[in-house]
């Protein structure tokens, strides 16, 4: 029923209410005092240091990108294992599909060299 | 808690799991392989296809549910996997010699085309709407990589970069159609759906038009119907040529199996809903691509509207939804991947590296340098144009009378005079190869053994099929016959 939704709605309309208000208020309420330090970027209180548009080296983007894939994995392996009885013969064989098919890729991975850091 | 553990019923998948193997087995290949010598890599690929081919007619015959009823192998899957799998073949071998000349010979692309075949085999087979999305990305992500491979090309990254931006936009939207369905109807299961909706208690929710409105725009963008095409000509454009080919076809054949099998039937119920939808679609699509069309230069992105077009055609079989109309739909789509194949092929082989010899004009007077090139060319183009005696004009004839036999006269009408305004541009490009002097010098034509195999398949589909139509048609009969 729509009509179960109502309290999602709500809940809706504070959430983007009570920063709006909080931004308006602080804009009407606080006074502005700018000054060249204010107005700088905000790097952990450090004065920043060249421009934010760097180019990065495309071995972080593999890295990270190898990252996420063994992470899945892991977050895959840890409900696996709680259900691991009840699923018997069956859960043994996927699981090992599935780390057959990373284990192909990461050996791909290997091969290509993504593990040499150069 | 009760866990249902699925039969496993591994023969069934046999062809997606052969493919899938394979295209690991490729990967692995690929890596042991030196700089610049991959062949070995696409011949393992082909090898792969064929063994699939192979256990594919193992299964002709024998419909039936796997894995809790998410597949479904039946021959109208087994039939569209089968031009699944003769594209992607041609594709390879088309790109063999391609992309050595382009200097971008990786085992990669052979592996990704593979993957991308096993993702259009299951949205074939798929059962249940969760099936058909997972093959639909399946397929995608692959194809965004293909799409941008020439990656020192400034033009085949903007083409990936499109096509991945619009067509994960468009898979949100097949995605929230989904679950407005299963909002709906309670099921994503494609059986449980039609038997909810023959109930008959519960037509014209809103929120199950609106499930149906959104799929029809994913499943439209993906086969590029009017007004979801846009990124067509950009995309096809920018991609190296034989993933052109391979999209240009085998994700049509992949998304048009899932299109009918979703809203032919299980929204079966909706027809009077979606078939004025249809209508209106598939008449925008076939103008639109045919008139926009003659105004193109660039051969690529001439057949990018003329595979528009073609889509409309193809809609026609679906609007008249009755047997004739699904099966030639089938028969269309096993004609169109020769025909399209071959043009591209010819592309591919008169192309030079870079953006070279792609203009329509390029091709003036190459019918008399290159007589059997210009002749297999114009054999494509007739076909395209559905001019006898090709697989096109025999495609064209049942799609037509498909939509008259239903009661569609005008859209049929309609359909023709669209045809008749492709012939212009399609003989366009034989009167530039036979009727014009060159314009540029046409020496250096690199034949090579695996792209002329590719074109005797393409032209002897094209032409066997037209004349002999009447196996094919048998078959694509059969292959509705048990459509479940």
């Amino acid at each position: 029923m729509p009509s179960d939704y109502f309290p999602v709605f709500v809940f809706l309309l504070i959430a983007v209410g009570f920063p709006v208000m909080i931004i308006a208020l602080s804009s009407i309420v606080g006074p502005r005092k700018p000054s060249p330090e204010k107005l700088m970027p905000y790097e952990c209180g450090v004065d920043p240091i060249g421009s934010a548009r760097k180019r990065l080296s495309v071995k972080f983007y593999i890295v990270a990108m190898l990252f996420v894939v063994f992470d899945i994995e892991a977050i895959f392996l840890y409900p696996w294992a709680v259900i691991f009885k009840d699923l018997g013969v069956f859960g043994v064989v996927e699981m090992g599909l599935f780390i057959v098919i990373l284990f192909v890729g990461l050996i791909y991975a290997w091969k290509k060299g993504v593990l040499e850091w150069e | 808690m009760d866990l249902v553990i699925p039969k496993i019923d591994a023969l069934s998948l046999c062809p997606e799991l052969v493919l899938s193997i394979t295209a690991m087995l490729v990967l692995l290949v690929t890596v042991y392989l030196p700089k610049g010598r991959k062949d070995p890599a696409a011949y393992v690929g082909l090898l792969g296809i064929f063994i699939a081919l192979m256990s594919l007619t193992l299964l002709w015959g024998k419909p039936r549910y796997a894995f809790n009823n998410m597949i479904m192998v039946d021959n109208f899957s087994i039939f569209f996997n089968m031009v699944i799998l003769v594209t992607a073949a041609l594709s390879i071998l088309m790109s063999i010699t391609y992309l050595k000349e382009e200097g971008m010979s990786h085992g990669e692309f052979y592996a990704l085309i593979l993957f991308s075949a096993v993702g259009m085999m299951f949205m074939t087979a798929g059962a249940n709407l969760i099936t058909i999305f997972l093959g639909l990305e399946t397929m995608s992500i692959s194809l965004y990589v293909l799409a941008g491979f020439l990656r020192d090309s400034n033009r085949s990254n903007e083409s990936a970069l499109k096509y991945l931006l619009l067509g994960a936009f468009s898979s949100a939207f097949l995605l929230y159609g989904i679950a407005f369905i299963y909002g709906a109807t309670g099921t994503t299961d494609l059986k449980g759906i039609s038997e909810f909706l023959s109930r008959a208690t519960y037509m014209k929710d809103p929120m199950l038009l609106a499930g149906m409105g959104l799929l029809l725009v994913g499943f439209g963008f993906k086969i590029a119907t009017v007004p979801f095409h846009m990124w067509t000509p950009d995309v096809y454009e920018g991609a190296p040529t034989s993933v052109t080919a391979f999209m240009s076809v085998g994700v049509k054949a992949a998304v048009f199996a899932a299109f009918v099998r979703v809203f032919s039937h299980a929204l079966w119920d909706l027809q009077p809903d979606w078939n004025q939808l249809l209508w209106i679609l598939a008449v925008l699509t076939m103008t639109l691509g045919n008139v926009i069309a003659i105004a193109q230069t660039n051969i690529k992105r001439m057949l990018a509207y003329s595979s528009i077009a073609h889509a409309g055609y193809i809609m026609m079989g679906m609007i008249a939804s009755n047997e004739l109309g699904t099966s030639s739909i089938l028969f269309y789509m096993l004609a169109y991947a020769f025909t399209n194949l071959g043009a591209f092929g010819v592309v591919i082989l008169f192309g030079r590296k870079g953006e070279g010899n792609l203009d329509i004009e390029d091709y003036s007077g190459m019918g008399f340098k290159y007589p059997v090139l210009g002749l297999l060319m114009a054999v494509f183009l007739f076909s395209l144009a559905g001019i006898p005696p090709t697989a096109g004009f025999v495609g064209k004839f049942y799609i037509f009378s498909a939509a008259v036999k239903a009661g569609y006269i005008w859209l049929a009408i309609i359909g023709v005079m669209n045809s008749l305004v492709s012939v212009y541009y399609y003989l366009r490009v034989t009167v530039m190869m036979y009727m014009k002097d060159p314009v540029k010098d046409l020496e250096g034509l690199h034949w090579s053994p695996s792209m002329i195999v590719a074109l005797i398949i393409a032209v002897a589909g094209t032409l066997l099929i037209g004349i002999f139509p009447s196996p094919y048609l048998d078959l694509a009969k059969q292959s509705v016959l048990h459509l479940m």
